[in-house]
């Protein structure tokens, strides 16, 4: 046993969070016996437009889903082998791999709800990593020609955002809502829009809000539940449920816990941030840091994936205040939709590592770090663009750094002892000891 | 014949060095063929395009993931070791991530007075994203006249497409030759003179390019041998195309960044200049990153492999180049099923293994050739 330093306790919405998970995967596969649609794309992917569809219409979103699998290492070596067969090389993003495993050899992550990969009715996609597009438009071609719409967000970083960048974005969502309607075969409703535009803001928001909660000490949250918890956000931001989840019961459980001072981890004397994606199939590594006393409180990839920032007035980093504007029409929802997701944190270092690396220092100052771990991601090149000059420039900063080579969703590029004793080494140059109680 | 072309190829910083004293003009280092280098001879700067030197080296480990390609951490290791110490500026257009890196991190770690990063559409089937271009280029062109102090005028933008038209349509013409039975180059000879092109004063490649043309159509070279076709990512392995051709065979079309799909489109001279240039750039064949929903790579890749008679397709791939692997499966399918045209591929990085891909290239020309080995 560890000694414990702060009160505990589970979180009561635990529970409600891995129900609202897997009933998005049941839905998307009973989706056609229902009447509904599905539709297959990226956790970026700007969900809240398909939603003007009707209410029965249902997501795959890419990246939940390949962590789903790698999570299952039998299953993701299985998806992956598949992947290879075919010709892909094993270098590209196992996310990716995972999700065109899963169509190649038939089987969803979920048998439960479906034995066979279900089959969606078109791949609604954005555009900002080299692996987007191309991603769904191998997955088309394997599942025999899916019709797929793309649109490409990659116009620079939020500081230097013009008119025209906007309407490049707004320019193609309008396509894209024409082309929903043609393949769909039904008329769109932008008051469905609107409302799932403005879920969206509560979502992004709210997930911020949770996650600047962690400023405490002891820490709320660790990294680790946190993954459980943000990912519902990458499933459907748009969705009321998600809203409603984070706003409703998550922020005010946490700010509770805050308020009582109750711990992630009870004996927390060591506060770390993470960078990129876990090698999702060794999550343990969590509870290992927990041997020192050592919480992870977030990364900016669990912060800011999903949730939206913004400098405050006292000059710290808080969640994106919620637009006060209202929207009455398409283009209207269009315009703020794109202009809300271009100030997304993760989306920022795609130009630029300084951008990140300026966001990770302040994390590391705000949220008062003892250190940061990197990983070196082999599975996502989007995520470990620029990771290198990141760790310099944090090194630069004064703060220590542990990198560790991994890959999220394919365990084979994994070393756990290896990356255990980093761990001890890393802990031993900060002071660090294990806590053990007698 | 292709001697100038050689040693602009081998001498180029020299060359940029003396052409810098020699004119008194500004020296750009450019990322990717995305770049418009209209507008930098619009305004007499030298675009110079950084690539690698194929040498084992050890600077940019620290800087770039090695899980990324080896060419874009060359082309950095190149300016972390002075090599390009007379730029005055780099610039990128927007393409893979990849090379990306390489320009952020010159930008962070190797001084030059003038930095810019055009962001460049993805979605290039987009019917946005010639508009969009548009307005990039207007904004890349202000930069330009900031930082050099002149004013680009529309006639210096005519200028510059005139420039950099001719050099793809005498590019082409030399291209044209290759269809023949008897080729009057060799591959390697043709990638001397596509990739110096791209580091040289195009007016002066021009010249030579002009002066080629008189004598090369009555150039006669030995058999070419086996016609065959090299595709993929960034390359001028020109050691890799020497033992190629060494085996007998003859390269006769490529389709590489650093080869066609460099110049084989020209910009429209009709209508509003900068829209003119971002149409070119926008609807030229694409880098794979900016390939998609629709595969049209495939087609041309097809269409050159039978339009220039070929008989076998080298498909290399940098190592770690996701975008290209992202489109090899299909390339396999499109020339080998569709079309018949056996290929061999192989991985490439910054160094080749000269001698095992010189058995598995002798390999694959066996099978060409339909040898029987008994």
């Amino acid at each position: 046993m560890l000694e414990t330093k702060y009160p505990t306790e589970p979180l009561k919405c635990w529970n409600k969070a891995k129900t609202l998970r897997e009933n998005y995967y049941k839905d998307f596969a009973e989706a056609h016996e229902k009447g509904g649609l599905r539709w297959a794309g990226g956790a970026w992917s700007f969900d809240a437009i398909p939603a003007g569809l009707g209410d029965d219409v249902y997501s795959l979103t890419g990246e939940p889903y390949g962590a789903t699998v790698a999570f299952n290492d039998k299953f993701a070596l299985e998806c992956q082998e598949a992947t290879e067969a075919r010709g892909f090389a094993r270098d590209l993003c196992s996310y990716m791999r995972n999700y065109w495993g899963s169509i190649l050899i038939n089987k969803y992550a979920w048998p439960q709800f479906s034995e066979e990969f279900p089959k969606a009715d078109f791949i609604w996609q954005d555009h900002i990593c080299c692996s987007h597009s191309k991603w769904y438009q191998v997955a088309s071609e394997l599942e025999g020609g899916i019709p797929m719409f793309s649109i490409d967000v990659s116009v620079g970083p939020y500081e230097e955002l013009t008119d025209h960048k906007i309407n490049y974005i707004v320019g193609q969502m309008h396509d894209g809502i024409n082309w929903l309607e043609k393949v769909t075969g039904r008329d769109y409703d932008d008051e469905l829009l609107i409302k799932a535009v403005k879920n969206e803001f509560r979502s992004c928001h709210y997930w911020a809000a949770i996650c600047e909660l962690n400023k405490a000490i002891p820490a709320p949250l660790d990294e680790k539940s946190m993954y459980s918890l943000y990912v519902l956000g990458t499933l459907k931001k748009s969705a009321q449920w998600t809203a409603d989840f984070y706003e409703k019961e998550l922020y005010p459980e946490v700010k509770d816990r805050v308020a009582r001072g109750i711990a992630a981890v009870g004996n927390e004397k060591c506060r770390i941030m993470t960078d990129t994606q876990p090698p999702w199939a060794f999550l343990r590594i969590f509870r290992y840091l927990e041997q020192y006393g050592c919480v992870s409180i977030g990364s900016l990839y669990t912060f800011g994936l999903i949730g939206l920032w913004e400098v405050k007035a006292d000059g710290t980093w808080g969640p994106k205040t919620i637009p006060e504007i209202e929207i009455t029409n398409r283009d209207e929802a269009l315009r703020a939709l794109a202009d809300w997701n271009l100030s997304k944190p993760e989306w920022q270092h795609f130009y630029h590592p300084k951008l990140k690396s300026d966001m990770m220092i302040r994390i590391a100052k705000e949220w008062k770090l003892d250190g940061v771990f990197l990983h070196f991601n082999r599975g996502c090149e989007g995520l470990s663009l620029g990771i290198a000059e990141n760790r310099l420039a944090i090194q630069k900063a004064g703060i220590p750094n542990m990198p560790f080579e991994g890959n999220m969703g394919d365990e084979r590029e994994f070393d756990l002892e290896r990356t255990m004793k980093r761990v001890d080494a890393f802990m031993e140059s900060i002071d660090m000891e294990k806590i053990r109680k007698f | 014949m292709f001697e100038q072309f050689k040693d602009w190829y081998e001498n180029r910083h020299d060359y940029a060095k003396k052409w810098k004293e020699r004119t008194g003009g500004k020296v750009i280092g450019t990322f990717c063929t995305y770049v418009p280098e209209e507008i930098l001879y619009a305004a007499d700067i030298l675009p110079v395009r950084i690539l690698g030197s194929h040498e084992p080296q050890d600077v940019s480990e620290q800087h770039i993931f090695a899980m990324f390609c080896p060419f874009c951490r060359d082309c950095l290791a190149q300016g972390l070791m002075g090599r390009f110490d007379y730029l005055d500026g780099i610039t990128i257009a927007q393409s893979c991530l990849h090379i990306r890196q390489a320009f952020t991190s010159w930008d962070l770690h190797i001084p030059v007075d003038f930095k810019y990063y055009l962001p460049h559409p993805m979605h290039v089937q987009s019917p946005h994203a010639i508009p969009y271009l548009t307005e990039e280029l207007k904004a890349f062109k202000k930069a330009i006249e900031e930082w050099t102090g002149k004013l680009i005028t529309d006639g210096d933008i005519k200028r510059g497409i005139e420039i950099m038209n001719k050099n793809r349509k005498l590019l082409r013409q030399v291209y044209e030759l290759r269809k023949s039975p008897n080729p009057p180059l060799t591959g390697l000879e043709a990638m001397y003179m596509v990739v110096s092109s791209q580091m040289v004063d195009k007016r002066e490649h021009n010249k030579a390019l002009e002066e080629l043309l008189e004598k090369l159509p009555s150039r006669t070279l030995g058999e070419p041998g086996e016609r065959l076709m090299i595709l993929g990512s960034e390359d001028d392995d020109t050691e890799f195309v020497a033992m190629v051709e060494d085996l007998g065979a003859r390269i006769v079309i490529d389709e590489h960044c650093t080869g066609t799909r460099y110049f084989y489109e020209e910009v429209n001279t009709n209508g509003d200049a900068l829209a003119s240039i971002a149409e070119r750039y926008v609807k030229r064949v694409p880098c794979p990153s900016k390939d998609w929903p629709e595969r049209t790579r495939l087609d041309h890749i097809v269409k050159l492999a039978k339009d220039y008679d070929v008989k076998g397709a080298i498909v290399m791939q940098m190592k770690f180049c996701d975008p290209h692997e992202l489109d090899t499966p299909a390339i396999k399918e499109a020339l080998e099923i569709e079309v018949g045209i056996p290929i061999i591929f192989l991985e490439f990085d910054v160094t080749v293994p000269i001698g095992q891909f010189k058995t598995r290239v002798e390999a694959f020309l066996e099978i060409i050739r339909e040898e029987d080995l008994f």
